[in-house]
């Protein structure tokens, strides 16, 4: 292996209902179709040598998944991108390709941005379990996980949780049925706090229940800001080498 | 009249079900196409989940062909599981396509591919869902037309209410044929109806349409003649038979799923058809003669197949591969191709024989030789004479011996419990054979690090084959002989250890046989499980064997037939069958005698071979037997 590259893409429409496995044999095909020169392990089964970090859970649409690739031949970065993206169904997208350097890309991932859009649920109550559950030293929410129910705190990992206002979004466009939009930025931590938590934690907190299942999708993921509050991008390090 | 995408209905249920992914479409290679632009509209389904029906050949190669035409389209659509159909019910989606997610019912055929009887509920399933009347004589013109095919449907009687029409053989030439007949109807402004289109395809004498023939009874039960109650409608329906399979070199682009498959590989089919004779296999007597594709056309296929879809398997796909006259050549020419490019090649359905040895070790030139697979079939010497596998104990031996020589750990063995004049002592032959068997590769590795599996499934005749005239052993005597098996293999002190066994009980076997060779009053019994939910037959989570007993019950109250009269009762010579005017070239005559041959211990040579022993197919059919060798070889591909 001569060269990780790392890849930044998107999972998006109907593609968001796609599982990490999903995606894992669509990109080891995606590779072998494109003429990238993917290293293999050694042993005897040797495997493509691509690793993901952090994947968006099935159903949530993402526009900041990671993955390495380890190739065995240097590889032109924006050649990379395009044949990927052109090898990968439509919905799976490649935005970025860079060269990594020192650090593992998982250690950065330290927290994501994630909007929900909840169809027909009012804001006014939006607004108020916000307010409830950001007054909340902890909020212990139940899922369902392999291991049987598990019970952990929904609180600490959320770092702020707003409502966007949903007018602006649709301007110009017809008024169409209610919808609430929630903008949160969340710490990754174990265990894992899903949108879908911080939902539950908002019916337990203020009873806050839309209608319909949420619409999901990761915005960003990256090094947390202590000062914004907000996630970076995981690839300065890179950037700030000079190579692009 | 264009349709609306049923997706922005759909997608809200998506988040609520498992493996949503299923349901979205969009794989690699799928295709989508006007909907205006079309004359003719194709909705093909596989009556099974994604996740089986996907990979299926069948299903691959049609769309694929049928896309091809011009002002004809083809989308796919398979049986939704349990929870979706849920959720379908209660908010008014009806069923689907994946490709465009039009509802099925606005398309001019639903083409369903039966592979297997177990999937007929399911077919049920997708006709509510898609708000097509079950009975056939309930639709309208504004309703498909429902078309059965695949080897099931060389018997389509037990669903025959509920289809329009039903093809047997090979699909390409039919599917463009009744394509081309739908085309010049609808551009006729679709004179007489839907019924007049039904005419059109029964005359041709390759479309078979169950409303134009009446089944008259004996007071017994049995059958006393099937006849067209129309002029102009054949007395028997052909099978299809395509000849020349390089002129016809699909799927040329693979479907590749997002979502997992029972098959993830790029499977190419080298020839179709057998001729080994062995008489319980029904694939082999319905897709006679043989046809190989050959060696160059394979390659080729191979390259193209791995390279649209980035498939990292092939598999080299028919009913008895090792049988291609020029396998030698191709396997070596695959493995030479693709060494060091981390793709692995496959060969399913191997014979016991040391020459697959050989291709097995070339196949995994760099890989682990983990197992291999033979199926014997029966366990006796006198067993597999009546059946026709002429496999000696002695070729096995050897064959395993040959295997664990060569760095194969483990072997597994396939057989069948129930065959016709099977006793106790032919199936706890298996135990004997098994123990040699590991007797063997200890001797021949010098290390007891050596493993042989039996698994055994349970006989179900067919239609069309020597058996269709046996009794089907009842699923007491199968359970019973599977434990006694189970018990001579565990209890052995020096062998059991080494000795997998893995077997399926007898119960489902017998649903099976009453689907397999049943008349059209089964059909009230698969409508009666259907309606007490049935779903999913062939999946043991979802199979109800009690449901099936108390349907059958119910539907052949005041019948002078139950379950035992169509599954464990012995056929006499001039019974009239279920499907005698489906014909698949078979001689009756020649079927008859080779099922007295099997009760006598007579084997059949292969007519590759041997002279023909005038099975009728050939002459019936206007067929021949196609095969190499070609002595053409594959030449290394040019790197790029």
């Amino acid at each position: 292996m001569v060269q990780r590259l790392r890849v930044r893409y998107a999972k998006r429409g109907r593609l968001r209902f796609t599982s990490h496995r999903d995606i894992s044999r669509a990109v080891e095909r995606a590779v072998r179709r494109s003429d990238i020169p993917v290293a293999f392990s050694a042993g005897f089964s040797p495997h493509p040598k691509i690793s993901y970090a952090g994947a968006a859970p099935t159903g949530v649409a993402s526009e900041a998944e990671y993955l390495e690739i380890g190739v065995s031949s240097t590889c032109d970065l924006e050649q990379v991108r395009a044949e990927l993206d052109a090898s990968l169904p439509p919905g799976l997208d490649v935005l970025e390709v860079i060269e990594a350097r020192a650090g593992s890309l998982a250690d950065r991932l330290e927290a994501s941005v994630w909007l929900l859009r909840l169809p027909g649920a009012d804001v006014a109550a939006a607004e108020q379990a916000v307010k409830e559950f950001e007054a909340a030293d902890r909020v212990e929410v139940e899922r369902l996980t392999k291991k049987g129910m598990r019970r952990f705190d929904a609180r600490q990992a959320v770092r702020s949780v707003t409502v966007v206002n949903e007018h602006e979004r649709t301007a110009g466009q017809e008024p169409g049925p209610p919808c609430v939009i929630l903008r949160m930025v969340v710490r990754h931590e174990t265990p894992a706090v899903r949108p879908d938590d911080v939902l539950m934690g908002l019916r337990l907190v203020a009873g806050f229940a839309p209608p319909s299942p949420p619409e999901v999708t990761r915005l960003a993921q990256g090094p947390l800001d202590a000062t914004t509050g907000e996630p970076g991008d995981p690839f300065d390090v890179e950037r700030a080498d000079g190579d692009l | 009249m264009s349709v609306e995408s049923l997706f922005p209905r759909l997608e809200p249920l998506l988040p609520k079900v498992q493996k949503p992914i299923q349901y979205v479409g969009g794989e690699l290679n799928s295709t989508v196409k006007d909907w205006d632009e079309a004359t003719v509209r194709w909705a093909l389904m596989y009556p099974d989940a994604y996740e089986v029906g996907l990979p299926n050949q069948g299903v691959q190669i049609l769309y694929e062909i049928l896309n091809e035409l011009p002002e004809t389209l083809a989308e796919r659509t398979y049986a939704v599981w349990p929870d979706l159909e849920a959720l379908m019910r209660s908010s008014g989606v009806p069923q689907f396509t994946v490709d465009a997610h039009r509802p099925v019912r606005a398309f001019d055929v639903l083409g369903v591919s039966f592979s297997t009887e177990l999937g007929y509920t399911n077919l049920l399933t997708a006709l509510d869902l898609a708000g097509i009347p079950l009975d056939a004589v309930d639709r309208t013109g504004d309703d498909p037309i429902v078309l059965a095919g695949g080897h099931a449907a060389f018997n389509p009687e037990p669903i025959a209410d509920f289809l329009d029409a039903a093809v047997l053989g090979d699909g390409e030439q039919i599917a463009i044929a009744i394509s081309e007949v739908i085309r010049e109807w609808k551009g006729e402004g679709a004179p007489g109806g839907r019924d007049e289109l039904l005419m059109r395809l029964a005359s041709t004498g390759g479309v078979y349409v169950p409303k134009f023939y009446d089944v008259e009874y004996h007071p017994d039960g049995r059958i006393k003649r099937v006849v067209p109650n129309r002029s102009g409608v054949p007395s028997r329906v052909f099978k299809h038979t395509v000849m020349d399979l390089d002129e016809w070199p699909y799927p040329k682009k693979p479907l590749v799923p997002l979502a997992e498959t029972v098959h993830e590989r790029f499977s190419v089919e080298i020839f179709r058809g057998c001729t080994r004779g062995c008489r319980f296999c029904q694939a082999g007597m319905i897709t006679r003669p043989v046809r190989e594709r050959s060696i160059t056309t394979i390659g080729d296929m191979v390259e193209a197949g791995l390279k649209e879809s980035g498939f990292s398997e092939v598999g080299l796909l028919s009913l008895s591969s090792a049988d291609h006259s020029e396998i030698g050549e191709i396997a070596k020419g695959l493995a030479d191709r693709y060494e060091g490019t981390q793709t692995g090649l496959s060969l399913p359905s191997t014979r016991v024989d040391a020459f697959n040895i050989d291709l097995a070790n070339e196949f995994s030139r760099n890989g682990r030789r983990s197992g291999l697979t033979f199926a014997p079939e029966g366990g006796s010497e006198r067993m597999r004479k009546v059946i026709n596998k002429m496999v000696t104990e002695e070729d096995l031996i050897r064959t395993v011996t040959t295997a664990y020589s060569q760095g194969w750990r483990q072997v597994k063995l396939y057989f069948m419990c129930g065959l016709p004049t099977e006793e106790d002592i032919d199936v706890l032959g298996i135990a004997d054979l098994a123990k040699k068997v590991i007797k063997a590769g200890r001797e021949a590795t010098g290390s007891r690090d050596v493993r042989c599996t039996v698994s055994i499934g349970g006989f179900v005749p067919k239609p069309h084959t020597p058996f269709q005239w046996a009794a089907q052993c009842d699923h007491e005597t199968v359970d019973r002989r599977l434990r006694e098996l189970r018990d001579a293999l565990r209890g052995d002190k020096e062998y059991g250890r080494a000795i997998g066994y893995r077997y399926h009980d007898g119960k489902p076997s017998i649903v099976e046989g009453l689907l397999s060779r049943g008349d059209r009053r089964v059909g009230s019994v698969i409508r009666a499980v259907w309606e007490d939910g049935g779903r999913f037959d062939g999946w043991s989570e979802h199979f109800s064997f009690d449901r099936w007993m108390a349907a059958a019950e119910r539907a052949f109250s005041g019948e002078p037939v139950d379950v035992d009269w169509y599954t464990t009762r012995e056929r006499e010579e001039h019974e009239v069958l279920p499907w005698d005017h489906l014909d698949a070239g078979l001689d009756r005559e020649w079927l008859w005698q080779d099922w007295q041959d099997a009760v006598n211990d007579v084997e059949v040579e292969d007519c590759r071979w041997t002279p023909c022993y005038d099975c009728g197919v050939c002459p019936t059919m206007g067929t021949e037997i196609q095969i190499g060798p070609t002595g053409r070889k594959l030449l290394p591909l040019t790197v790029v």
